[in-house]
C-alpha cells in the first residue's frame, strides 16, 4: 500500500464497486480479460487469496494457473528469479505472487517484465487484502476519513495490519493498534498507527475494531505464554465491544482462531462484515487484475 | 641486484614517527633503503608532486574464502583486490572449509600466499570447527604463522570458553579478535531492528545484540587480563562500552569499517541484498558515532570485512541472502572522506590503516622507517573517480557503493619493493629512468 496515493485507492475502490455486480449475476463471467493468461505463483499456503484471484481472474474471463511450492521448482533447489524467468518465457501477463520472504515480489519486479502483483509477502503488505477491507469499511460507513479503526493482535508479524494502517491512515482514518508488547515492532508511530496502552483503550468510540490472527504455528519465538492468557487479555468479545461504537463493524483478515482472538458471538454477531470482507476480496481482485491490464478490455 | 626505486617530491606520512613533510622515499632490495646524495644508474624515478607517500596499508579483517570457495574468492584474486585498494597486508579470517583451526589449513594458506599481491596473515579459529566448544591448538596455529584466533562469522557463545580462549592465546601470544554477537537476540533478523525493518517487514537485530557481547569481551579482558579485539563495530552503544573500558585501563582495541561510518539503514531498502550484512548497518546516530569513536581514539582501525559472495548468494530474496559485503576496493577512498571532513587528520588516518593493525597484531610494517620492508602505498587524494562494476578486481562483485562516484584513491603499491598496482605511471604520473 506504500506505493498508492490517496487517488489511486479511491480509483481501484471505485473500479471494483463496478465490478461487485457481476459476482452477483447468474452468469458470472465477462469477456474483460479474455485471452489474457494470469499466473498464481503461490510459494506459501493459501486457501482464500488464492482462491479469490482465481475467481477473480475466470469471471474477466482470463485463463489461470496455479503454482505452489510444492509442485515449483523451490523443491528442485531452483531460485526465485530462475523459476520466475521461466515462467516468463512462457508470456504470462500477470503474475501473482504469495512468498514468506518479504520483498519477494520487489526481487521480481526488478528481474522479469510480466506485471507482478502482491498476494502477501512475509511480514511486509498484503495489499488486496487492506484494498477489500477499505472496500468492506467504506460500504458501510460511507467514507473512511475521521473513523476510528482498533487493530488487535500481532501487529509484528501481520502483513494484514502493515498494510491495514498504511490503508486507512492514507484516508483519514485514526488507526489504534493493541496487543502485548511482544506484538508490537518498533516506530509504529512512522507508518500512521497510534500505540494503546490496552485493548481497551484501542476500541474505546472505536467505528471498527479488527482482530487478527495469533499465528499458533510460530514456534521458534514464543511471543506469549499461552493461548488461554492471550484470550483473557487481548481476545475481542461483546464485554469488550461495549466501549467500541454501537454500530461497529467486527472484522478480520481470516482465518479466524474462534475463541481464541475473537469469541465465535462476535465473529458471527450482527455486527460481523467477515464474509463481506471475503466477497469483496472478489471485486477488489478483479479491479487490481483489470486496472493491471492498463484497464482495457474486450468489451 | 635490484634497482633503486626513488619516490619523489611526494608527501611522507608516517605514522610510527609522526612525521608528515615533503620528503623521498627510497627503496632497494625490498627493504627502505637512506636516501642517497646522487641518484644511482638504472633507478626507478618517480615524481610524486601532490600525492601521499604512505607505509602500505594493512586490513586486519578480510574473508579470502579459500580454501573451499574459491567460486567467491581466492587468495590470488583477493590479495589483487587487496593492492588495488592500497593494501600490502591482509589478516584472512578462519571461517573457510574446512575451518583454520589448525596447523596444516594455516599452512596451506601460507603455501597458497606466497605469490600473493599482499602479504597474508591468517587468522585462526578460537574454537575446533568454530563450534564453540573445544579451543583449537593456538600453540600449533601461532607456530604455523596465525597472529590471532576469532571465531569471526558467529560470536563465541560460552562464556567460560571465550575466557580460557583469552587465557591460552594470551599464553602463546595471539591476539583474540571477537565477533560480537548475542545470538538469541539476532537470531533470523536480517537488517537493523528500527523504523526500516517494520517499514519493509524485514525481522530486525537491535543494537543491544552487539552492546551485550561487547560488555561481555570487555568483562571478560578484564578478568582474564588479557588483550582483546573487538572486530567490526556497528553501534554508538558498543562504542561507548569500549570507550568506556579502555579509559579504566582494560586492553582492550576495537575496529570499525568504511560501511558503519558512511552508510545507514536506510541503504537497505528496497531489499538491496548489497547492504546486507552482519552486524547490520545501523542509524544514523551510529554512524556518526563511528566517526567520532574514530576521532577520539575509542576505534583503534579501520578494517573492511571485505565478504566476496556470488550472484548466487544475493539475487536472492532478502531473508535468505548471504551476509556481507566487499570492501578492499573502496576502502580508502571512503575513509579519505573522514580527512575531507576534517574528522581525521591524514596522519591519524594512515595510523587507523596501517601502523595501529601493525601494532595490534604484531606483525611488520605500518612505518616508513630505514630497514623496514618497502611496503609503500602512494595516494592521490584528490583523484575522482566512478567506481564502476566492471572495474572491480575482486571475484566479488557485492558492493553498495558500485557507480558511486568517489575521491581519492591508490595508486601505486609496493609490497617488498614488488609494484603490486600501479595507476601512475599509465595516467598522470611522471617516470624518468635514469
Amino acid at each position: 500500500m506504500e506505493q498508492f496515493s490517496p487517488a489511486d485507492i479511491f480509483y481501484i475502490l471505485d473500479t471494483a464497486n463496478s465490478f461487485k455486480e457481476i459476482s452477483s449475476r447468474s452468469i458470472k463471467k465477462v469477456p474483460t480479460l479474455r485471452g489474457k493468461t494470469i499466473v498464481n505463483f503461490f510459494f506459501e499456503p493459501s486457501t482464500r487469496t488464492r482462491l479469490s484471484f482465481e475467481i477473480a481472474a475466470k469471471r474477466m474471463s482470463a485463463d489461470t494457473f496455479n503454482i505452489s511450492a510444492s509442485t515449483s521448482s523451490a523443491q528442485k533447489g531452483e531460485t526465485l528469479i530462475d523459476t520466475a524467468r521461466n515462467l516468463q518465457a512462457m508470456n504470462p501477463d500477470i503474475i501473482i505472487i504469495r512468498h514468506s520472504s518479504s520483498g519477494a515480489p520487489a526481487l521480481l519486479t526488478r528481474h522479469i517484465q510480466s506485471a507482478i502483483i502482491n498476494a502477501g509477502d512475509g511480514t511486509h503488505e498484503h495489499p488486496s487484502q487492506a484494498l477489500l477491507d477499505l472496500m468492506t469499511v467504506r460500504e458501510r460507513k460511507g467514507e473512511i476519513d475521521g473513523l476510528k479503526i482498533a487493530i488487535v493482535g500481532d501487529i509484528a508479524h501481520s502483513r494484514v495490519a502493515h498494510s491495514d494502517i498504511l490503508a486507512f491512515s492514507k484516508l483519514g482514518a485514526e488507526v489504534r493498534v493493541a496487543g502485548p508488547a511482544t506484538f508490537m515492532p518498533p516506530h509504529l508511530e512512522m507508518l500512521g498507527a497510534k500505540v494503546c496502552d490496552s485493548v481497551r483503550d484501542a476500541v474505546t468510540d472505536a467505528d471498527v475494531v479488527m482482530a487478527l490472527r495469533i499465528q499458533q504455528e510460530r514456534q521458534d519465538d514464543p511471543l506469549i505464554p499461552t493461548l488461554r492468557e492471550y484470550s483473557r487479555f487481548y481476545g475481542i468479545n461483546s464485554e469488550l465491544l461495549q466501549y467500541a461504537r454501537p454500530d461497529a463493524l467486527i472484522m478480520h483478515p481470516g482465518p479466524v482462531n474462534r475463541g481464541v482472538e475473537m469469541n465465535p458471538d462476535v465473529a458471527d454477531g450482527e455486527r460481523s462484515v467477515i464474509l463481506e470482507q471475503v466477497t469483496n476480496g472478489v471485486a477488489v481482485r478483479m479491479a487490481l487484475l483489470y486496472l493491471v491490464m492498463g484497464g482495457e478490455g474486450n468489451s | 641486484m635490484e634497482s633503486l626505486i626513488i619516490l619523489q617530491n611526494g608527501r611522507l606520512l608516517d605514522p610510527s614517527t609522526g612525521r608528515d613533510s615533503s620528503a623521498d622515499l627510497w627503496l632497494k632490495g625490498g627493504v627502505i633503503v637512506p636516501v642517497g646524495n646522487s641518484v644511482p644508474e638504472n633507478s626507478r624515478v618517480l615524481d610524486l608532486q601532490g600525492k601521499w607517500i604512505v607505509p602500505g596499508l594493512i586490513d586486519m579483517h578480510v574473508h579470502l574464502r579459500e580454501p573451499g570457495e574459491e567460486y567467491k574468492e581466492t587468495i590470488a584474486t583477493g590479495t589483487k583486490a587487496a593492492a588495488a585498494g592500497g593494501f600490502t597486508a591482509v589478516v584472512c579470517m578462519p571461517n573457510t572449509t574446512p575451518v583454520n583451526d589448525n596447523a596444516s589449513v594455516t599452512r596451506f594458506i601460507l603455501e597458497q600466499a606466497r605469490n600473493a599481491s599482499a602479504r597474508v596473515y591468517p587468522a585462526g579459529a578460537i574454537s575446533k570447527g568454530s563450534d564453540g566448544e573445544r579451543l583449537a591448538e593456538y600453540g600449533e596455529l601461532k607456530e604455523a604463522g596465525a597472529v590471532a584466533v576469532t571465531d569471526d562469522g558467529l560470536p563465541v557463545f560460552d562464556s567460560q570458553l571465550m575466557r580460557r580462549a583469552m587465557e591460552y592465546a594470551g599464553s602463546h601470544g595471539l591476539l583474540v579478535i571477537s565477533h560480537s554477537e548475542e545470538m538469541s537476540l539476532s537470531r533470523n533478523g536480517s537488517m537493523n531492528e528500527g523504523i526500516v525493518s517494520t517499514r519493509l517487514g524485514l525481522r530486525g537485530i537491535p543494537a543491544a545484540a552487539e552492546a551485550i557481547m561487547v560488555y561481555r569481551e570487555i568483562a571478560l579482558a578484564e578478568l582474564t587480563g588479557q588483550r582483546t579485539h573487538i572486530a567490526h563495530v556497528s553501534t554508538a552503544a558498543a562504542a561507548d562500552l569500549i570507550r568506556q573500558a579502555k579509559a579504566r585501563g582494560v586492553r582492550v582495541s576495537a575496529e570499525t569499517t568504511p560501511h558503519y561510518f558512511t552508510l545507514t539503514e536506510e541503504a537497505v531498502a528496497e531489499y538491496d541484498t548489497h547492504a546486507k550484512m552482519n552486524p547490520p548497518l545501523r542509524t544514523e546516530t551510529d554512524r556518526h558515532a563511528m566517526r567520532e569513536g574514530l576521532r577520539d581514539g575509542t576505534f583503534d582501525a579501520i578494517t573492511t570485512d571485505h565478504a566476496p559472495h556470488s550472484v548466487l548468494e544475493k539475487e536472492v530474496e532478502f531473508d535468505r541472502a548471504a551476509n556481507g559485503i566487499t570492501g578492499l576496493e573502496t576502502s580508502l577512498s571512503l575513509s579519505l572522506q573522514l580527512v575531507r571532513d576534517g574528522v581525521l587528520d591524514p596522519l591519524r588516518l594512515i595510523e587507523v590503516m596501517s601502523t595501529a593493525p601493525a601494532r595490534i597484531l604484531q606483525i611488520p610494517g605500518g612505518s616508513l622507517a630505514e630497514g623496514e620492508a618497502a611496503d609503500v602505498t602512494v595516494i592521490d587524494p584528490e583523484r575522482e573517480y566512478v567506481f564502476t562494476g566492471n572495474s572491480i578486481v575482486s571475484k566479488g562483485k557485492n558492493s553498495p557503493f558500485i557507480d558511486w562516484k568517489l575521491q581519492g584513491k591508490a595508486v601505486l603499491t609496493i609490497m617488498g619493493g614488488r609494484v603490486t598496482h600501479d595507476e601512475l605511471t599509465s595516467e598522470n604520473g611522471r617516470e624518468d629512468r635514469h
